[in-house]
């Protein structure tokens, strides 16, 4: 294997900044690695070679002519499949936008060139960012880098499997329920949500709009940090990004990384630390309770009563906005149109479209949003899991009064193999019990690897209030400075 | 009991568009009651007096500058289309035979 395969951003960057080696050898290095590994893996749906080497290139020539190269010009990035790339396919993980090369950038995919990174391809997901376990794909599934009989998480595994299989050291991934800590906590390697509007949604295919985050995935709190900073801040064509700067994660992560987390209150929620978690995850997550308390945090227990029914009013509110939102899908202005034999009507095409193009757990959310929104349902079910989103909401507020940051193992479970919960649709969505308060309250949530259970990685999660992503890097790199980081075994 | 019936699950289908076959239809009426029993439990908190949540960002109308920007051409606004016709996305017939004569 490559040497440069192994680096940081942060080195990578330095030394093509510094003349020592190009972004071009830097590039040549990932896309050996992916052609040795991906057919195994399965992180990636399209490399892009040619647009990989050519911004690779640019940055090369920037460089020779002197200019001044931004913090992370030169480093490969691995971009999740649900982002808008100009001219570079964009399925989503789903038949029905098979073969869409989008007109347009998606503005973080944009802001990812300016920044002069070089975006290697599109990574796996499950269907619509639709599941935890990126066997949803259309596509097939991802491997665990970690055991390739096992998920890596999802709906981002492939930006996690790509990160674990040193196939590039930047990822970028989107969090509507946990997409982006589920998968960072089964393969080891770290993954932010940034805080709900700190990063635009401009060119996000839609899932649940209220919920969906895009953010940065690393091998390290700092990078994850350096690629958060690039990509976050405010966006005019996003109504729901947030008109303030970027809370300083970079500086935060640099603290954090001295190992002194003196003066920091961190609280333990009560209710995710009980019998839902698996022996191995608990024991990985008590010992880095004791590395933060080492380090000077102090630690309390807080009770958050409510967060025991986010699972369910989650999976009212994302499917009820996932039905509407997915109502654009018609076989008219992009992608699939199925059965127009000149002799259909527009809406038997239309069904016939959908019904080839969208996968089962697509179909399903469909029809329980379908279902919660329809009249003499309504208050009964999403009326009632938008209420039941305010008390959420609350419990975070009171818990922030009394604590810096929460933390929790960031699953219950480590890595499941492939094909252990497909047939029970409930049961994939309990891998993202502790990661979906978050999304509802709309607050930044890191999960950094804290330890290994039976061989396989466990994260940590940490939970910050709204607009303050900077408090969370703090602590996760100040326990990755405690606990290390983990490599997978050879593949 | 069933929180859903398969010829619920039949009219959830038509209403979302989706042309399900009949063995779907008889693997989703199970799965979906699963998932409808589980995500009750909503029900189960005291919140009459709560009010909702739709957002998590406190949201005012916003508005832009009425200025002139550059925007896509016709021709990469039709480039995904499945069909098109002088500028236009074509849709299928929208009216049925007896309506149209």
């Amino acid at each position: 294997m490559s040497d440069l395969t192994r680096m940081t951003a942060t080195e990578i960057a330095a030394l093509v900044a510094g003349g020592e080696i190009s972004a071009v050898e830097v590039t040549r290095a990932h896309l050996d690695r992916i052609a040795a590994v991906d057919d195994r893996v399965h992180a990636f749906l399209h490399v892009d070679t040619e647009g990989a080497l050519a911004a690779a290139g640019a940055v090369d020539e920037r460089r020779a002519a002197g200019e001044e190269l931004g913090p992370l010009a030169g480093v490969p990035v691995a971009v999740k499949d649900v982002l808008a790339t100009r001219g570079v396919p964009t399925t989503v993980g789903s038949k029905i936008l098979e073969g869409w090369r989008p007109p347009y950038d998606a503005t973080i995919v944009q802001r990812l060139r300016d920044a002069g990174t070089v975006m290697l391809g599109k990574t796996n997901m499950d269907e619509f960012a639709m599941g935890s376990s990126t066997e949803y794909s259309a596509y097939g599934p991802t491997h665990n880098p970690w055991d390739l009989s096992r998920i890596p998480g999802g709906s981002g595994g492939g930006s996690a499997a790509a990160l674990a299989a040193y196939e590039a050291p930047l990822a970028i991934g989107s969090d509507t329920g946990g997409s982006i800590r589920q998968p960072g906590a089964v393969t080891g390697t770290v993954g932010a949500k940034p805080t709900y509007g700190g990063t635009s949604r401009y060119g996000l295919v839609a899932f649940s709009s209220s919920l969906d985050t895009p953010g940065p995935c690393a091998r390290n709190v700092l990078d994850a940090a350096l690629l958060h900073q690039v990509i976050g801040g405010h966006d005019p064509r996003d109504s729901t990004s947030i008109p303030q700067p970027v809370p300083d994660v970079v500086a935060a992560a640099k603290l954090g990384a001295t190992g002194d987390l003196t003066g920091v209150r961190l609280g333990i929620v009560s209710e995710f630390v009980g019998e839902g978690a698996e022996p191995g995850v608990m024991t990985a997550f008590r010992e880095s309770v004791d590395a933060l308390t080492k380090m000077g945090a102090e630690i309390v227990e807080i009770s958050c009563p409510t967060f025991a029914y986010a699972l369910p009013a989650y999976y009212l509110i994302a499917p009820s906005e996932c039905s509407s939102n997915l109502a654009r899908f018609d076989g008219v202005r992009f992608g699939l149109r199925v059965g127009d034999d000149g002799n259909r009507s527009l809406e038997e095409v239309m069904s016939l479209t959908r019904e080839t193009g969208f996968g089962p757990e697509v179909k399903r959310r469909i029809m329980i949003g379908t279902y919660a929104l329809s009249s003499g349902y309504y208050d009964a079910y999403y009326g009632q899991a938008q209420k039941v989103r305010t008390l959420i909401t609350r419990d975070f507020t009171a818990a922030f009064e009394q604590v810096d940051a929460l933390i929790s193992p960031t699953t219950p479970s480590v890595a499941f193999p492939i094909g252990a919960r497909t047939a029970d649709p409930y049961q994939m969505y309990l891998a993202d019990l502790y990661t979906i308060p978050t999304n509802l309250y709309g607050g930044p949530g890191i999960s950094v690897p804290c330890g290994l259970s039976e061989g396989l990685p466990v994260g940590l999660q940490v939970m910050a209030p709204t607009m303050a992503d900077d408090r969370m890097y703090r602590v996760a790199a100040a326990l990755e400075s405690a606990v290390g980081t983990f490599t997978p075994p050879a593949l | 009991m069933a929180a859903i019936s398969r010829e619920e699950v039949a009219h959830l289908a038509r209403l979302s568009r989706l042309a399900v076959t009949e063995e779907e239809l008889d693997t989703f009426a199970g799965q979906l009651d699963v998932i409808l029993q589980a995500v009750a439990q909503v029900g189960e908190v005291a919140a009459a007096d709560i009010p909702p949540t739709s957002h998590s960002v406190p949201l005012t109308n916003i508005f832009r500058e009425d200025v002139v920007t550059p925007c896509l051409t016709p021709q990469e606004v039709l480039s995904g289309a499945p069909d098109a016709e002088d500028q236009r996305f074509r849709v299928p017939r929208i009216l049925s035979e007896d309506v149209a004569s």
